[in-house]
């Protein structure tokens, strides 16, 4: 056997350092976890017995939410370009931005879950789209709020000096967790709100032709 | 830092119980894994030894009905997440770095937690037996048969909950692997030079970080249903399907037989080349092979559900899938056996387990290839023939191969060599016994015997051969009781084994055995397939130290029991909730706490306590 002495112990095979490569592999892990709830969700549409569904969705709401969950993204990109050029100011800047947009879609959500059960009394408990839909965006507002609270220690951490330009990689990790929470929203988004709610409305007008064929009007 | 922390010091000392407790060396992890594996193989044998005295005779009354529906339960229950899997994960501990030339895994604490969270999370299930029951819902859990509608009993609370402990564990040991295999390896160690058994192990770490979340969540979504009264699986009164679990349960399920297999064809394929003298035929191809299975383990879990009424063209075609699997399997095999074809063959007994892996495992594939045709499956669906065939795959492939696995790097393990002559009692005890066991049960299955009944009658000419079966079933017994004494016997006396016992080729063999806590004084330079064969001259002497004396581990950390203990809790918390409100609660919120302080102590917790020290001393 070969030994060569001077081999760096913090080499890795890639190049790529391991925990950053483990925020990879824990997002495509994630990516199954979000799967197979908006999977379960999709195989639920329609099949409810009794009680709202997706026709209760507002898109104009939660296209401003969308929109601020997005910025969020920007300020992230912002915040890392911060701390990876040395710019202590940005960096705490824009992650305050990050976590503030991050809790005013929270605060979206909590509007959105407590109307629906005003409004309309939808409980998880309710029918099958209270709790595929109520538990899917649970589980992904659970994933906002990780996010805002992990940001929230890089910030606080970096105010004591262990956040700073030579671990930056903290910061990218982070980001990189934000973003692909933000894309999944993307993903709910147009699955669940844009074609749910034009699938409900298609519907009517179908509905409609039938109902319209059916007297000799259509 | 720690200082700042307050509460827990990072530990120094590796001395003791403590030692182990805190232990974060992936040696230690690995024979922590090892040792519990086993413990539960005793405990799940003896739940499959009360089923044959049951079975042995018709119209027997030696258990009832509703303790016969525990004890399959459990028995699969732990053979699998119990058994099967750690057995894996010490092998992919002990061995993984050491054969890919690392001095531990890219996680060492996240390694533990994982330990830990498996323990746990299998003493929490085993704990119902105390508060309630054993879980008797099979270790598949249908639903809506497992929802709180039709299984009031909290043993199923118990079973989801310790399930999903275990398996955060599992998806954490996934990561942590991947990690290791791709960003750890010593320099010229290309993932073509790789040996097999980082290979499978690498293939499996893939499997489990994408088919345990479909697992979890259906944990969660049933979970849900159970304690706050969703309608994920409430059929009758929601209208929801009555297929959802079966679905999300067997797209785990079927990539979870790989991830029980896969480890044992890696063992077996270093194995081989080490007692015929040659290396593996047609390397890349058993790589490829291998990688092909895992791809189209997920495309094929509806053969577990053909008899559900899919409908002809899905059933269609995941039989065809299903029969596709099959290619690549049979792949190996060829491989393996012109492996030991003109090799000078030392039939030594992991070479006999391995055979006995080859020529077991495939029959159970065999059988296996038969269920992908949709009618003879669906002939055969629930019957013994089913039963005959997953044991063929997973004690005649699985556990053949992993006691391989035991005989070849136990004198790597511990520095003394197992007894050849037990050894080969052990081999043709458990091959017989298992034969005995396992081959009949083809038979009754095909004379119309059903699965996980607790009894028949006379008259059903069932009799000669279930007796049969059930002594065959305690010849296994006493060939394990023989690989006991081998053990406890070498531990105590064993022959010394040296650095490289059996001249195996691969990295683990070029240091002492058992190694030290840093494994490689220096890490080698890796330049072929074989470096020790290739490079023999230098091959008998341990790498020298450096200059600067012994490499630097990390210290052992308290945080992974901590955080284990925290999430554990909090699932014994949501079992306190359901009997008692307020007292669950306050339980979730402490353990909650704990978890997430253990988180940030974790996170804050320097490399070393010394190295703390130098900080300050900057400051």
């Amino acid at each position: 056997m070969q030994y060569l002495s001077g081999i760096d112990d913090h080499r890795t095979s890639t190049g790529l350092d391991n925990r950053k490569m483990l925020m990879w592999a824990f997002l495509g892990s994630d990516v199954m976890f979000f799967g197979t709830l908006i999977g379960t969700h999709l195989i639920y549409r329609n099949r409810n017995l009794s009680g709202p569904q997706e026709e209760i969705l507002s898109i104009p709401i939660t296209t401003i939410s969308t929109f601020v969950l997005l910025m969020s993204s920007l300020a992230m990109v912002l915040a890392l370009a911060g701390i990876q050029r040395g710019n202590m100011g940005q960096f705490r800047f824009w992650t305050a931005i990050v976590c503030i947009f991050g809790s005013i879609f929270i605060g979206f959500q909590m509007f959105e879950f407590t109307e629906f059960a005003a409004h309309y009394g939808l409980t998880p408990r309710t029918n099958l789209f209270g709790s595929t839909f109520l538990v899917m965006t649970g589980f992904h507002g659970t994933h906002v709020a990780v996010g805002i609270l992990w940001l929230w220690s890089i910030l606080f951490a970096s105010y004591k000096g262990k956040i700073h330009q030579g671990n930056s990689l903290q910061v990218e990790i982070a980001g990189l967790y934000w973003h692909f929470v933000d894309i999944v929203w993307i993903v709910i988004f147009g699955v669940v709100y844009l074609i749910g709610a034009y699938g409900a409305e298609g519907r009517a007008l179908e509905d409609a032709h039938h109902a319209a064929r059916a007297v000799g009007i259509g | 830092m720690a200082a700042n922390i307050g509460i827990l010091k990072r530990p120094v000392s590796t001395e003791g119980v403590w030692g182990w407790i805190t232990t974060v060396d992936h040696k230690r992890i690995g024979i922590l894994y090892g040792v519990s594996a086993f413990i539960f193989f005793l405990i799940g044998g003896i739940e499959a030894l009360l089923m044959r005295v049951q079975l042995a005779q018709p119209e027997s009354t030696f258990v009832d009905a509703g303790t016969f529906n525990a004890l399959f339960t459990m028995h699969g229950t732990t053979m699998v997440f119990m058994v099967v899997m750690p057995a894996g994960a010490a092998f992919f501990n002990f061995l993984v770095p050491l054969m890919i030339g690392a001095r531990d895994v890219a996680f060492p604490r996240l390694n533990a937690l994982s330990y830990w969270l498996f323990i746990f999370g299998a003493i929490l299930m085993n704990f119902s037996f105390f508060k309630a029951a054993f879980p008797d819902v099979g270790w598949f859990g249908y639903a809506p048969l497992t929802t709180s509608e039709y299984t009031l009993s909290s043993s199923t609370d118990y079973w989801v909950l310790g399930l999903q402990i275990m398996g955060i564990g599992t998806t954490a040991a996934g990561f942590n692997f991947v990690i290791t295999i791709l960003n750890m390896r010593a320099p010229g160690m290309t993932l073509m030079r790789m040996p097999l058994f980082p290979w499978m192990t690498l293939i499996v770490s893939f499997l489990i970080i994408f088919a345990f979340p479909p697992l979890t969540i259906a944990l969660t979504l049933l979970l849900f249903d159970r304690f706050f009264g969703t309608n994920f699986f409430d059929t009758a009164g929601a209208g929801a399907d009555p297929l959802l679990w079966q679905h999300l349960f067997w797209i785990f399920g079927h990539p979870e037989v790989y991830i029980l297999i896969l480890p044992a064809m890696g063992i077996v394929s270093d194995v081989l080349p080490t007692f015929s003298r040659k290396p593996l035929f047609g390397y890349t191809t058993v790589v490829f092979a291998g990688a092909v299975i895992a791809f189209l383990g997920f495309g094929v879990w509806a053969h577990h559900m053909f008899t559900t009424g899919l409908g002809a063209w899905a059933t269609a075609a995941f039989a065809g899938a299903t029969m596709a699997i099959g290619v690549p399997t049979g792949v190996k095999v060829f491989n393996w056996l012109a492996t030991l074809w003109g090799g000078s063959i030392q039939f030594k007994t992991p070479l006999l387990f391995a055979l006995g892996f080859i020529s077991m495992f495939m029959l159970g594939g065999l059988s296996g290839v038969m269920h992908a045709a949709v009618p003879v499956d669906t002939q055969q669906q629930d019957t013994y023939f089913i039963v005959a065939h997953f044991h063929y795959v997973l004690f005649g492939g699985s556990i053949f191969g992993l006691t391989a696995g035991i005989y070849y790097w136990f004198p790597k393990m511990t520095g003394r060599m197992l007894s050849e002559r037990i050894g080969k009692w052990h081999f043709w005890l458990m091959f017989i016994g298992f034969n005995a066991t396992f081959m009949p049960m083809h038979i009754l299955g095909v004379l119309g015997m059903p699965r996980r009944v607790y009894t028949y009658s006379i008259d059903q000419n069932w009799a000669g051969l279930n007796l049969f079966v059930s002594i065959g079933a305690f010849i296994i017994a006493i060939s394990i009781a023989l690989l006991i004494v081998n053990i406890v016997r070498s531990v105590r006396k064993g022959e010394v084994a040296g650095m490289n016992p059996w001249a195996g080729a691969t990295l683990e063999w070029a240091i002492p055995s058992p190694p030290p806590h840093y494994n490689f004084a220096m890490i080698p330079t890796v330049r072929s397939q074989h470096p020790l064969w290739d490079e023999e001259a230098n091959a008998v002497e341990p790498p020298p130290l450096p200059e600067h004396g012994e490499p630097h581990m990390p210290d052992p950390s308290y945080w992974p029991i901590v955080v284990a203990f925290g999430i554990t809790m909090v699932a014994g918390g949501l079992l306190i909730w359901q009997a008692t409100t307020w007292v669950g609660l306050f339980v979730i919120a402490v353990s909650g706490f704990i978890g997430i302080r253990g988180i940030y102590g974790w996170v804050f917790e320097p490399v070393a306590e010394e190295s703390a020290e130098r900080v300050h001393a900057h400051h």
